[in-house]
């Protein structure tokens, strides 16, 4: 019994989201053929050019390294109850540290330059993560707005220091003015693990910060306190937590992992830093962090799959001439049906636990069962709200 | 000659600034009054981005700017429609969904764009109204009275709102709801009826706002992510303003004279980066947040909870 029902409710946490994907899918096949395209065509092109071949695998799992990265990110925020938007401007800025660091201290070896850069890019992230924080747990303003304007605040500064300080010599001395900076020595590079391909160790870095992200949220005493402040704030004050400090910390964490995210783009993909090297990636990976149940292991599989979704629609432009913005309307369904449906599965398990309830009344043992019944409904009271996201 | 310069400039910023002020005003009071029933509407950027795009494709085919703002109108309640169902009867966490809303409106605007457009064409938006005597006052009338028939309207909305908000039934039914849905919903009121309408409305109001950036212009045109951030800083003037009409005029012309300003310093080369201005309104609007939270005033009691009936939350 016990047993079955935790089936059941694993069954909604997963069937419930995925349900919601295929049914923003649905919505986005309408969309499709508004735009004039056969729906069926059009995302079977776009599943067989990110899944099917060589290259669009390879290019799957190089846009799924930083969703994942970000996306573990928006796991400790937002189970902290953080509504970090700001990972994209918080990306920006890791690019920004990560990339002068490795043009700083280019002298050193690959197994000192990297993790130094690195730790450059995370910190970078972290400092960004850490203003909205700050802001929120002392002086109460929504952190929502301050990292969407912050978003804003780094692009500028991005295209400010691509433009002066940070430009390629190159690009000066032979007066093309494109704005990236110098390439970065080999020893900064990150090894590229299949040839002929951009696929690289960053991949393995963000998994295993994956399995990192999972033990510091369910299994260390810190964790613990993060995802207590983030379920019931009240509850937190009254039992001793400092909330204040814990607010702050999930922001300097998802920070700094998108601060990492943007630095890995530039040493594993890029190899310089560039006009536009979010790419978007600080809203998509929230959209991959919530399709994983904001579970830094769901996030994993959940990457994978937004990742060939963005190339898929990168390719669909060429293969049936539909805009590049049409991943964006797929992601705004999904985001709107993922956030939706958590709702629903809420009901689906109260409901059917209010049936088991009926039926043993009916059997008349309501004596017997009636404190167990009260118990079981109590307990999925807790269950439920265990699946509840933070509340903004 | 220099003095008569800077006269003009500072007339013809500021005539700027009250034009800028006019989606500020329409996105703010209608996120104020979406609010003030208790729902966050942070979709706001997204359904300003569909207004733009619908209005000024509906004004480019039909050549009637009018059917432009109709067909804005009705994008917006369609947005909303979608914001209310998500939010009230989904009761979907508000932080989240309105970013779900806000890629959904850059991507359906942008997809469109590239459809139907593809590249920047543009029209001629609706004319200035100069107000017969008013517009001949000195300075002011060259400021408040030769504006086009949108910014008007927004300047008239504000007392509007504040009659609706404070002096009708309807107001107080919006503010019974967003303080105390349960004691609303006691007294008979649809709770969720009212979330429904105040969302819809705000919603058609942040799609004017949209409209207003494409066929409000003297030179019409639509680019992607025309609305650069606009709706954010809209949400951000609510709590600024303290879910007040009277601080949204405030600071929707704070705002829009530091928009102004800075378009200024971007024309006229004072010898910095042009970067640099243009992150002044991002800025300044998270120094205002920071300080505008002194005071303790707090908003709808409500504000992000999702009402289940005989649930306390």
């Amino acid at each position: 019994m016990q047993t079955h029902k935790r089936q059941y409710q694993v069954f909604l946490n997963w069937g419930v989201p995925v349900a919601a994907v295929l049914l923003a899918l649905v919505v986005g096949a309408g969309f499709l053929s508004a735009a004039g395209a056969n729906p069926w065509v059009a995302y079977r092109s776009m599943f067989y050019e990110a899944l099917g071949t060589r290259y669009g695998l390879t290019e799957t799992l190089v846009k799924a390294t930083p969703l994942l990265l970000v996306g573990l990110g928006i796991c400790i925020a937002f189970r902290t109850g953080m509504i970090n938007i700001g990972a994209e401007g918080q990306m920006i800025v890791g690019a920004i540290s990560g990339t002068t660091c490795a043009l700083l201290f280019s002298g050193l070896p690959a197994i000192l330059l990297i993790p130094l850069t690195f730790l450059a890019g995370f910190l970078g992230g972290a400092v960004y993560g850490f203003i909205p924080g700050i802001l929120k747990s002392h002086l109460n303003v929504n952190e929502i707005l301050t990292t969407v304007m912050l978003n804003n605040v780094a692009l500028q500064l991005q295209y400010l220091l691509l433009r002066g300080p940070m430009m390629d010599p190159q690009e000066l001395a032979y007066g093309t003015g494109y704005p990236q900076s110098a390439p970065l020595v080999a020893a900064a590079r990150l090894t590229r693990l299949i040839p002929r391909a951009r696929v690289h160790s960053g991949l393995y870095v963000a998994v295993i910060l994956a399995a990192v992200v999972f033990v510091l949220l369910w299994k260390t005493t810190v964790g613990y306190r993060m995802r207590t402040v983030g379920k019931n704030y009240e509850a937190a004050v009254y039992g001793g937590i400092r909330v204040k400090r814990y607010l702050v910390l999930s922001m300097v964490l998802a920070g700094g992992m998108a601060g990492l995210a943007g630095t890995i783009e530039v040493v594993g993909v890029h190899y310089r830093l560039l006009d536009g090297v979010s790419a978007g990636y600080g809203f998509s990976g929230i959209v991959a962090a919530l399709f994983g149940q904001l579970h830094p292991l769901g996030t994993i599989p959940a990457s994978f799959f937004f990742g060939a979704l963005l190339f898929g629609a990168e390719r669909l432009q060429r293969s049936v001439g539909v805009p590049a913005a049409m991943v964006y309307v797929i992601q705004g369904l999904v985001v709107v049906s993922v956030v939706s449906s958590d709702y629903l599965s809420r009901k689906f398990l109260q409901a059917r636990v209010d049936t088991e309830a009926k039926r043993r009344r009916q059997e008349g043992d309501a004596e017997a069962d009636g404190s167990s019944v009260a118990a079981e409904r109590n307990q999925v009271g807790q269950n439920g709200a265990e699946e509840e996201r933070p509340s903004s | 000659m220099s003095e008569f310069f800077q006269a003009t400039m500072i007339v013809g910023m500021l005539t700027a600034g009250v034009r800028l002020a006019t989606p500020f005003l329409f996105a703010g009071l209608g996120e104020m009054l979406s609010q003030r029933s208790g729902v966050l509407n942070l979709g706001v950027e997204g359904i300003m981005l569909v207004g733009a795009f619908v209005s000024f494709y509906a004004a480019y085919q039909s050549g009637n700017l009018y059917v432009g703002i109709l067909a804005a109108m009705g994008a917006g309640a369609m947005m909303g429609l979608l914001t209310a169902f998500v939010s009230v009867t989904m009761k979907a966490v508000q932080g989240i969904s309105g970013i779900g809303i806000h890629i959904l409106g850059l991507g359906i605007s942008g997809l469109f764009f590239r459809l139907t457009m593809g590249s920047i064409v543009t029209i001629r938006g609706f004319p200035r109204l100069r107000i017969p005597l008013l517009s001949r006052i000195p300075l002011l009338g060259q400021v408040l009275f030769s504006q086009n028939w949108m910014v008007y309207a927004a300047l008239l909305l504000v007392p509007i709102s504040w009659v609706v908000i404070y002096k009708t039934t309807f107001g107080l039914k919006v503010r019974a709801v967003g303080e105390n849905p349960h004691a609303a919903d006691s007294l008979g009121i649809s709770v969720n009826g009212v979330r429904y309408v105040c969302v819809i409305i705000g919603s058609i109001m942040a799609a004017l706002a949209g409209s207003f950036l494409t066929i409000g212009q003297h030179e019409a045109a639509f680019v992607n992510n025309i609305a650069a951030g606009r709706g954010f800083i809209a949400v951000a003037l609510v709590y600024f303003a303290k879910w007040r009409p009277v601080g949204i005029l405030g600071g929707a012309f704070l705002f829009s004279m530091i928009d102004a300003f800075q378009l200024r310093i971007q024309i006229i080369d004072i010898g910095i980066p042009y970067e640099i201005p243009v992150m002044l309104p991002y800025i300044v609007t998270i120094l205002v947040l920071a300080l505008s939270t002194r005071g303790r005033v707090m908003g709808p009691t409500a504000l992000t909870k999702p009402f289940i009936r005989g649930v306390h939350t």
